[in-house]
């Protein structure tokens, strides 16, 4: 037994992040994680998809190599090699955290933690044996989330036919037809991957558009994108009929009233994540649950039990990696007894998704605008004008830029477009330094530059764009 | 080097004034600091000061005339400067007004301008936004900053903090956004809230990163607390109150923020209750009688003992001595009483600073002088801001009692009615004596009736034996 300042349960973005803070701040600190370190981030998310994307990027861009000049012979795809890619990456960054945890003499415990009394942790190890630690100052529960099938429609996760995302990051090859169910982040990259590899891929989602939660106008323009390059786009569907064969699943498909039956090789459920509360000793610490199944928590990341806190995916929604990671590092602050940490701002936190074209967001829609009632202008730039996409050929998408219509605020961006992901943090910054329009403009943009349809989008919304 | 006389907001909440009188004509020579005009607010007559030396070449505005903030009254300029452009401006500017777009002034207009600064960066801006959305980038605001009297330019090496006091009373120190080197902190957007809502940067406590203003310290301070009937709103925030230490923030139990939201929806934005006592004021009257009798120096009025009495007790009861403040309350370690002075549009609450340190002889010659500014309407902000408690008296009227009502974000006001002979029972026996009845309204957020009721305790006990108003503390 050996006692800490800090005890994290989960070694995913949230607690290993958290946890570096932690050590910086000169806390002794034990991160106790029963997979490997990184978490489903690192292991079974953003890390191996962003890989398999990578993948798909070069096999859409290899197909108009001969346009570019580029004469590349006889070209064909593997998924299984490019699974083992994105596995060798994954491993490569859990390795990385583990590097960093020895750099920061944080203790690593591989084993599951169960919190067992007011500021104890007891811990199995993988041969069964069990160890008790003390926390002086917190525990801090970053356990994450699961993907969860949808057994409700007969979708029951089976590692065959109905696959999680997790499953398909280890698939060794596509399969010939695919029907993805849910279409957030999710399954618009695995969409997005496995069209590329090959598969004809039927995207499914109960909501009337693809990335409900992303502006309306960024939806369409992914749809048209998706329905170009054949991905059979099914918005409003409510599937019934589920029937899991030896070597198909067939279901059937209702939308706007019209029902047809679809039979594929695999299903995809890219549809819900549950968090991981289960066999933590929760109820018994006082640690309660709100009324969708996440760990209660206030501003603070403290729970109902005093000592104990949650951070990341298990603590609600948005279920991103960078916010849980915030989370930790504004916990270790508090933890530390710092004079005006600055608190997690989760009005401000980007929605990244990596299909192709890209979508990237901050802030509200424009349909969130419509309904708090705001006055706002809109202002858009297409990457058809801009000089750099045209370079790369790749002129799909836009800058939307929505700002408050007296005070110039910037409400919200939206980014369709190749590298959309990473141009977004340009408004993330402004937003969080309170920016308005006129400063993202006074910035000079290089020339030339995709970043210039951010400048070129903020000038619009003042009615001066200059390019189009 | 022409200076623009604008209209100055010289009350945090005026957006309007009335030009009584000019002291100054035209051709008259000005120094900076002179005064030009008598100005009356929205509370109080007070001066109009020059920022810059030449002549007066032209007055726009004529006496009796209302002018919103911000608008040219006059230009001062060398007797041979060219001051066309300055009256053309100005006139196609009031033309533009003339369509109501923006009550309140940009940052630009409200404070001292010199010519040969460079606004045309600001007009391709401004064009681009016909509505007049009175946007000034930021980089001219910038350039606007000095408000002293003709700084000398140093276009590539600013001075490292212009922020020299104007010959004003109460200085405006950041109107015109922070200064080039960029060391008061504040975001664009917190700036340009605060300009076109005439809002003094100096005044608003930074919230953000090493104590940055963001926009929800300026939403917060524009969020005036719901104003008495009859009774100015005023800002919650002064600058005698907001130094740190002299108050400790408690933050908000669970009960507490249970208690305060339950009575906000039951009762309205500050759920009062009242609490009423009757004191023995028998002693206070011999006191003053005896203190009468040794000449009219030695004058006291009973409200001079409640003020001192008052003081003294919320010394003793921080808790009483609060505000609310949304999310904390406030206790303040300083005590500030205001006093209610009936004037002829309404009433005014000047301000005993520090009531309990001073002896009472010394808040009596300071509530004549304070209540005889009121009523000339001469007081300046500073002086009706920033109090901590409020006392209100009709005693004069012969009301022997009534409630007043709370100056949020006080906790709360003491409503003193008139001292009169009434029969009581003492010792079994029906005397007369000096009665004087006080009701205190509280803000339940702040103040349990059981607080409420020992800081009345502590009252009663001074006033019922004021010779204990010599010594510094009750305890």
């Amino acid at each position: 037994m050996s006692s800490f300042d800090v005890i994290f349960i989960g070694g995913g973005p949230a607690g290993y992040v958290g946890a570096i803070r932690a050590a910086q701040l000169g806390m002794s600190v034990l991160v106790v994680e029963r997979d490997g370190l990184g978490g489903t981030c690192v292991l079974w998310g953003c890390i191996p998809a962003k890989a398999l994307l990578e993948s798909a990027s070069l096999a859409t861009k290899v197909k108009k190599a001969a346009e570019f000049g580029v004469n590349v012979g006889e070209v064909s795809f593997d998924y299984g090699v490019a699974m083992k890619r994105s596995r060798a990456v994954s491993t490569q960054n859990s390795k990385g955290v583990e590097f960093l945890f020895k750099k920061h003499k944080i203790t690593h415990i591989k084993g599951t933690g169960r919190i067992t009394g007011k500021n104890s942790v007891t811990v199995t190890t993988a041969d069964k044996k069990e160890e008790k630690h003390d926390a002086k100052k917190a525990i801090v529960i970053a356990t994450g989330s699961r993907v969860k099938g949808l057994p409700k429609a007969g979708l029951e996760l089976d590692k065959k036919r109905v696959l999680s995302s997790d499953d398909v990051l280890v698939l060794e090859q596509a399969p010939k037809t695919m029907a993805i169910v849910g279409a957030g982040a999710v399954g618009c990259e695995f969409a997005d991957v496995f069209a590329a590899f090959g598969t004809q891929v039927t995207l499914l989602d109960v909501m009337p558009a693809i990335l409900p939660l992303e502006d309306a106008e960024a939806s369409a323009e992914l749809t048209k994108s998706f329905k170009k390059r054949k991905i059979d786009v099914v918005t409003g569907a409510k599937i019934g009929n589920v029937k899991v064969g030896a070597n198909s699943v067939t279901m059937s498909v209702e939308t706007g009233g019209k029902s047809q039956s679809l039979e594929v090789e695999q299903v995809l459920i890219a549809a819900g994540r549950a968090p991981n509360v289960e066999e933590l000793g929760l109820k018994e610490a006082g640690v309660q649950l709100n009324d969708r199944g996440f760990v209660k928590i206030n501003e603070r990341m403290e729970t109902t039990a005093k000592g104990i806190y949650a951070i990341g995916d298990v603590a609600g929604p948005p279920m991103l990696a960078h916010k849980g990671s915030r989370e930790g590092v504004v916990l270790a602050e508090l933890l530390a007894g710092q004079q005006h940490v600055h608190p997690v701002n989760y009005g401000n936190i980007p929605n990244a998704t990596y299909c192709h074209p890209e979508v990237a967001s901050i802030g509200l829609t424009e349909q969130q605008c419509k309904d708090k009632k705001l006055e706002y202008k809109v202002g858009k730039f297409p990457f058809s004008a801009n000089g750099r996409a045209r370079t790369s050929g790749e002129t799909e998408g836009f800058v939307k830029i929505i700002r408050d219509a007296k005070y110039g605020e910037i409400l919200g961006a939206h980014i369709v477009g190749a590298h959309a992901t990473e141009l977004l943090h340009e408004l993330a910054v402004a937003r969080e330094n309170e920016f308005t329009v006129e400063e993202v403009d006074l910035a000079v943009h290089a020339h030339p530059t995709l970043s210039e349809a951010v400048a070129e989008a903020a000038l619009d919304s003042l009615g001066r764009v200059i390019h189009v | 080097m022409a200076t623009k006389v604008v209209m100055e907001a010289l009350s945090p909440t005026m957006e309007e004034g009335r030009l009584v009188k000019w002291l100054k004509h035209e051709g008259d020579a000005v120094k900076s600091g002179d005064v030009l005009a008598e100005v009356e607010t929205d509370k109080a007559v007070m001066e109009l000061a020059a920022r810059g030396d030449g002549v007066i070449r032209k007055v726009l505005a004529a006496e009796g005339d209302a002018s919103p903030v911000g608008t040219l009254l006059a230009v001062i300029a060398p007797a041979d400067e060219n001051i066309d452009a300055i009256l053309a401006e100005a006139g196609s500017r009031a033309a533009a007004g003339g369509n109501g777009a923006q009550p309140a002034a940009s940052p630009v207009e409200a404070s001292v301008q010199t010519t040969d600064q460079p606004s045309a960066q600001a007009a391709p801006a401004r064009a681009a936004e016909p509505q007049g959305e009175a946007s000034t980038p930021p980089q001219s605001a910038v350039a606007t900053a000095p408000t002293a009297p003709a700084p000398p330019r140093q276009p590539a090496a600013p001075p490292p903090m212009p922020a020299p006091a104007p010959p004003r009373p109460q200085p405006q120190p950041s109107r015109a956004a922070p200064s080039a080197d960029g060391r008061q902190r504040s975001s664009p957007l917190a700036r340009r809230l605060a300009s076109e809502r005439g809002i003094d940067l100096g005044t608003v406590a930074g919230s953000g990163p090493g104590g940055r203003i963001v926009k929800r310290d300026i939403e917060s301070w524009i969020a005036p607390p719901p104003a008495a009937p009859g009774k100015p709103a005023e800002p919650p925030r002064k600058r005698f109150i907001t130094r740190e230490g002299d108050y400790q923030d408690i933050p908000l139990s669970q009960i507490r923020k249970t208690i305060a939201r339950r009575l906000v929806e039951s009762i309205g934005p500050v759920p009062t209750f009242y609490l009423t006592a009757e004191f023995d004021a028998s002693r206070a009257a011999e006191i003053r009688t005896q203190l009468k009798e040794l000449g009219d120096a030695y004058k006291l009025s009973f409200n001079d003992i409640v003020l001192k009495a008052v003081a003294n007790a919320l010394s003793d009861h921080p808790e009483v001595n609060a505000h609310w403040m949304g999310d904390r309350i406030r206790h303040f370690n300083r005590v500030h009483v205001a006093m209610a002075v009936a004037v002829e549009e309404g009433l005014i609450t000047p301000v005993i600073f520090d009531a309990d340190r001073k002896s009472i002889h010394d808040i009596a010659a300071e509530a004549r002088h304070l209540a005889e500014l009121a009523r000339l309407r001469k007081l300046t902000p500073e002086q009706y801001t920033g109090s901590t408690f409020s006392v209100s008296n009709l005693g004069m009227f012969g009301i022997d009692q009534f409630t007043a009502i709370i100056n949020p974000p006080e906790a709360g006001i003491l409503a003193v009615g008139a001292v009169e002979e009434k029969p009581v029972v003492i010792d079994g026996e029906l005397v007369v004596r000096p009665r004087m009845r006080v009701t205190m309204s509280c803000d339940h957020r702040v103040v349990d009736g059981a607080t409420g009721a020992r800081f009345l305790q502590t009252v009663r006990r001074l006033i019922e034996n004021p010779l204990l108003l010599i010594f510094p503390s009750t305890q």
